[in-house]
């Protein structure tokens, strides 16, 4: 095979051993992260490596938009423009009234007592690939604790919200999608207010309503926004559509399909939204004897913040 | 260097090149594909052409450190590629010696069973850890990569055959 001698007494310790050995480090691996998450540093670090590799992979796909971009006719150009102006016109007028109203609603809000309202910070950023896993919905986006994501962050582009981030690298981070089997999103229909809670799964690119009774008032084509009263979401971000409702005598629960308001499977760009002011301290415990259950609520609640709403 | 070329002996294989492939195979796995469950894994098929050629250089602990990277760059269960992989370069070299008796058509049937049983192992992880099955187009995947074991043959072996070439003339 090679030029040199076969190495008879060098080979290591038999494949076989070698396979057992091997295993086990890997199910101790999965084991500790599935079930206790200890191994986060050490996934930090290999993301740490991989990541000129994703770079280098996403490098040809922006050269070749920025030859494209560099040959774009006039005419387009200007047709862009013109598109763009107005648009901007349209928006500008909007962000005048947004500013007042604003200003009143917190007038309002202070009138009767009610807390300040939850003012939203945005970062752009690009996504990097999406994760090649069949069992879930995740894309990488090149923004990471170097430039301050804070893991539950919730992430959106032009049209409404599109995920959450689940984990932070210290260059990248990972935005698991609403469509994403784990991943649960507190919902509010426009039309009535009606609260629901939405999940991913079901069948590709679509949301699902669940423990929705079979005579909640909802129809197609409503629009369900973020209710916020989960603490993680800003209230009000377009969500989903309803597509489908299938009531079955059978079953006590209505199945009610939505399809994302966003852009989840599709665009590059994305804004990470970040809540400023946190949620209201919860109420002091008084007696000793109601501590252990009011921690537990409270670490509970944490957890959930924490995880996505999960 | 194996029974299915006669008339040529290789050169004996530069690091560099291995190391490259692995990169290589690394960066097409990363690649914004339009859909993923039809892209074969080039890093498990890279794997396990070295595993069958140089057994002695690329064994199951380059196949775990890889299984790791895929794991983290990936955002899964950590340890789930590792093991797959390390199944797979097992595997690999054990059937090296038959493997390589066959031509590269009837090494891509000896292949294919080898992704499949990588891709398995994955899955059973995966429902172990209670995601639900997500469909047989699961099995493609490994199949296309089956398929593309000649030409990532011939591809891989043009270093060895040049520096030959070279060396006679």
């Amino acid at each position: 095979m090679e030029h040199t001698p076969p190495p008879f007494f060098k080979r290591g310790p038999a494949p076989l051993v070698r396979l057992f050995f091997f295993a086990s480090l890997s199910v101790a691996l999965l084991v500790l992260d599935a079930r206790f998450r200890y191994a986060e540093n050490l996934r930090s670090v290999l993301a740490l490596i991989a990541y000129p590799i994703q770079r280098a992979a996403t490098l040809p796909f922006e050269l070749a938009e920025r030859v494209s971009g560099y040959f774009t006719l006039q005419s387009r150009l200007l047709e862009e423009n013109e598109r763009l102006r107005a648009q901007n016109l349209e928006l500008a007028q909007d962000a005048q009234r947004f500013e007042a109203e604003k200003a009143e609603a917190a007038q309002l809000r202070r009138l009767i007592g009610a807390g300040e309202a939850v003012s939203v910070r945005s970062m752009p950023a690009e996504i990097l690939y999406a994760s090649r896993d069949p069992y879930s919905n995740k894309v990488f986006i090149d923004r990471g604790t170097r430039e301050g994501v804070q893991p539950g962050s919730p992430v959106a582009d032009d049209a409404g919200i599109v995920g959450q981030v689940t984990r932070v690298h210290a260059l990248t981070s990972e935005v698991t999608l609403l469509t994403d089997p784990d991943q649960a999103i507190p919902v509010q229909v426009v039309r009535n207010g009606l609260r629901a809670v939405a999940f991913g799964g079901g069948a590709a690119g679509t949301l699902e309503l669940r423990f929705m009774a079979a005579n909640a008032e909802i129809q197609n084509g409503d629009h369900l926004v973020t209710s916020g009263i989960d603490g993680v979401y800003p209230a009000g971000i377009p969500v989903a559509t309803v597509m489908r409702i299938e009531r079955d005598a059978e079953r006590s629960f209505a199945r009610v399909v939505c399809k994302p308001a966003a852009g989840v499977d599709r665009g590059r760009f994305l804004l990470i939204l970040s809540n400023e002011s946190k949620a209201p301290p919860r109420p002091a415990e008084a007696e000793p004897a109601k501590e252990r259950r009011g921690d537990k609520s409270r670490r509970r609640a944490k957890d959930a913040k924490g995880d996505g709403s999960r | 260097m194996g029974p299915d070329s006669p008339q040529h002996i290789l050169m004996p294989v530069r690091l560099s090149t291995i190391a490259l492939s692995f990169a290589v195979a690394l960066l097409l796995n990363f690649l914004p594909w339009p859909d993923l469950k039809y892209t074969p894994d080039f890093v498990a098929l890279v794997l396990c052409f070295w595993c069958v050629r140089q057994p002695r250089l690329v064994g199951l602990g380059v196949a775990w450190a890889l299984g790791l990277l895929t794991d983290a760059g990936n955002g899964v269960l950590l340890g789930q590629h590792a093991l797959a992989y390390s199944l797979l370069a097992f595997l690999a070299i054990w059937l090296s010696r038959r493997i390589l008796w066959f031509g590269p058509l009837q090494q891509a049937f000896h292949v294919a069973p080898l992704l499949l049983a990588s891709q398995a192992m994955i899955l059973l992880v995966r429902l172990a850890a209670g995601s639900p099955f997500p469909g047989w187009s699961l099995v493609v995947g490994p199949l296309i990569g089956a398929a593309l074991w000649p030409p990532l043959t011939w591809l891989l072996l043009i270093p060895q055959r040049r520096l030959e070439r070279e060396q006679v003339l």
